[in-house]
């Protein structure tokens, strides 16, 4: 791991970066903004599972406040990379990780950084919805008792406001005792998100949050995430293109390991710039 | 498409390529028909007027089966990038046949009346020319379609300035015309109705190769100046 190099800015003024990595064809006139905001920059990233290299040499910038999306085939590294972001590979045997990960300027994986603080900061939801076997309010209420808060009303407002941003507290505010593994599958992935963003997290990491859900709760989730991006930077693996066409705002395209392409959603898939992407959106072999 | 490998779906790679090849038969329907047009004009041949007239149908028909087909396209297989790029493309060029057909219809009834007022052929010169001009840029809009060639698609649609002078040059023309001999005024009309169709073509084959540049390099360039790209 490279030392802990972070660079404020003397001026104080917010970071910006143009989203554009290189990869991106400049002359889009549908780029939807210049400078973003950055929540999380990858910088310089090579990551090993033992032998095997996993991601080579990976730069990226995340826009906060909102929604990005990793496409590429199985086994391009797309959710190894969302994993480095609250790091969760730290749980696997024998990985290795070079290079650097900074959210709002902390180096994540520097030796001062709190590993449990960071996952508070950045959340997480799977592919399949794992629910405690708890009651939907304990679910929720979960993560604040973990972090010592202990005022019954101040868990009650936590609980009914993270249940209704999560669209879900309409469906479950007359059964919140009920035991959470009783809602459907799509319910069950709504009272996940609750539970991330609970505790007030500033990234949202989403791998595969739809896949195992029918069209309608897809749906629901997707808008889900729309309604989340105005308070959460989101970040969002997805087999499903037009998933990542529909709710994306920037979309990275990665392939064995490595960033293909990254830019604005629009262009991306109406005018990609690499062979590779065109070839894979477009379901063709390269 | 030629440029890029083939699809993993069989399937959408022929329905891709059966748009394509009946957008080609459908240009090469509505080339017959304005070069039909533009004969039957100057040599006044009113039979060939006639056939031009009554096969319009065909090229409507085929502008609506092909619409159809790009739609279903959309909903069924979710096209992006080059695919999107193409089905957009194949819409908006099958539009502007079918008005092409629409005009070269025009330019044939006006043939028609030529034929019935007896009128002097030494006026349907400029229209001969222009009508010269415009099937090449037809011919040259669809050839770049077929072989999504973006440089014949530039060199057409800049040849689009000729035909507007060309247009210019044969409404001075009927004006002297009608001044000097009031007489031919209803002849004249006529030439200039077929000269403004004629025209529209010129304006409608630019359309075809703007889509071109679009299909092949993702550029919108309508509206914009070429040769300063």
């Amino acid at each position: 791991m490279s030392e802990v190099t972070n660079k404020m800015d003397p001026s104080g003024a917010p970071r910006t970066h143009g989203i554009n990595m290189g990869a991106i064809d400049r002359s889009s006139a549908s780029s939807l903004e210049e400078n973003p905001e950055i929540a999380l920059e990858v910088k310089d990233l090579n990551l090993f599972y033992a032998e095997k290299q996993a991601l080579h040499n990976v730069n990226l910038l995340i826009p906060r406040k909102r929604v990005t999306a990793f496409i590429g085939p199985s086994g391009c590294g797309k959710s190894t990379l969302l994993r480095c972001f609250n790091r969760m590979n730290d749980l696997v045997d024998n990985v290795k990780i070079d290079g650097q990960i900074s959210l709002d300027e902390d180096d994540i994986y520097a030796k001062s950084m709190n590993v449990a603080e960071l996952r508070r900061r950045v959340g997480m939801v799977f592919q399949k919805p794992n629910p405690f076997p708890k009651s939907i309010y304990e679910n929720v209420a979960y993560g604040l008792r973990l972090l010592g808060v202990k005022d019954k009303r101040r868990i009650d407002e936590a609980v009914e406001k993270s249940l209704r941003r999560a669209a879900i507290w309409d469906e479950v505010k007359d059964r919140l005792q009920d035991n959470a593994l009783g809602l459907s599958g799509g319910q069950q992935q709504r009272l996940v998100i609750a539970r991330a963003i609970a505790i007030e997290p500033e990234v949202l990491l989403l791998d595969e949050p739809a896949s195992a859900l029918d069209p309608i709760s897809t749906l629901k989730i997707e808008e889900l995430i729309s309604e989340l991006k105005k308070d959460y930077t989101i970040v969002i693996v997805t087999h499903n293109m037009q998933q990542a066409a529909r709710v994306s705002d920037y979309t990275a395209f990665m392939y064995m390991g490595e960033l293909i392409e990254y830019g604005d959603t629009n262009t991306l898939f109406t005018n990609p710039s690499q062979k590779k992407t065109e070839d894979y959106i477009t379901g063709r072999y390269g | 498409m030629d440029k890029l490998g083939s699809h993993i779906s069989h399937q959408f790679e022929e329905e891709l390529q059966d748009i394509r090849t009946q957008v080609m038969s459908m240009g090469g329907l509505v080339e017959k028909q304005l070069a039909d047009a533009i004969i039957s004009l100057t040599d006044q041949n009113i039979e060939l007027a006639e056939l031009v007239t009554e096969s319009d149908y065909k090229v409507n028909a085929m502008e609506v089966s092909i619409d159809e087909q790009c739609t279903q396209i959309l909903a069924r297989r979710q096209p992006t990038a080059s695919d999107l790029r193409l089905v957009i493309a194949v819409i908006k060029t099958i539009t502007d046949l079918e008005r092409i057909g629409d005009e070269s219809e025009r330019v044939a009834r006006m043939a028609l009346q030529f034929a019935e007022t007896n009128g002097d052929k030494k006026m349907l010169m400029g229209i001969l020319h222009l009508g010269e001009h415009v099937r090449e840029m037809l011919h040259g809009a669809l050839d770049a379609f077929a072989r999504m060639d973006t440089e014949a698609a530039v060199s057409v649609a800049l040849a689009d300035s000729k035909a507007d002078q060309e247009y210019e040059r044969i409404l001075r023309e009927c004006m002297t015309y009608m001044m000097e001999d009031p007489r031919t005024i209803p002849m004249v009309i006529n030439i200039m109705w077929s000269a403004r169709a004629l025209e529209r073509i010129g304006d409608r084959s630019r359309n075809i190769c703007e889509y071109v540049i679009y299909l092949v390099k993702g550029k919108d360039v309508r509206h914009t100046r070429f040769g300063q790209e």
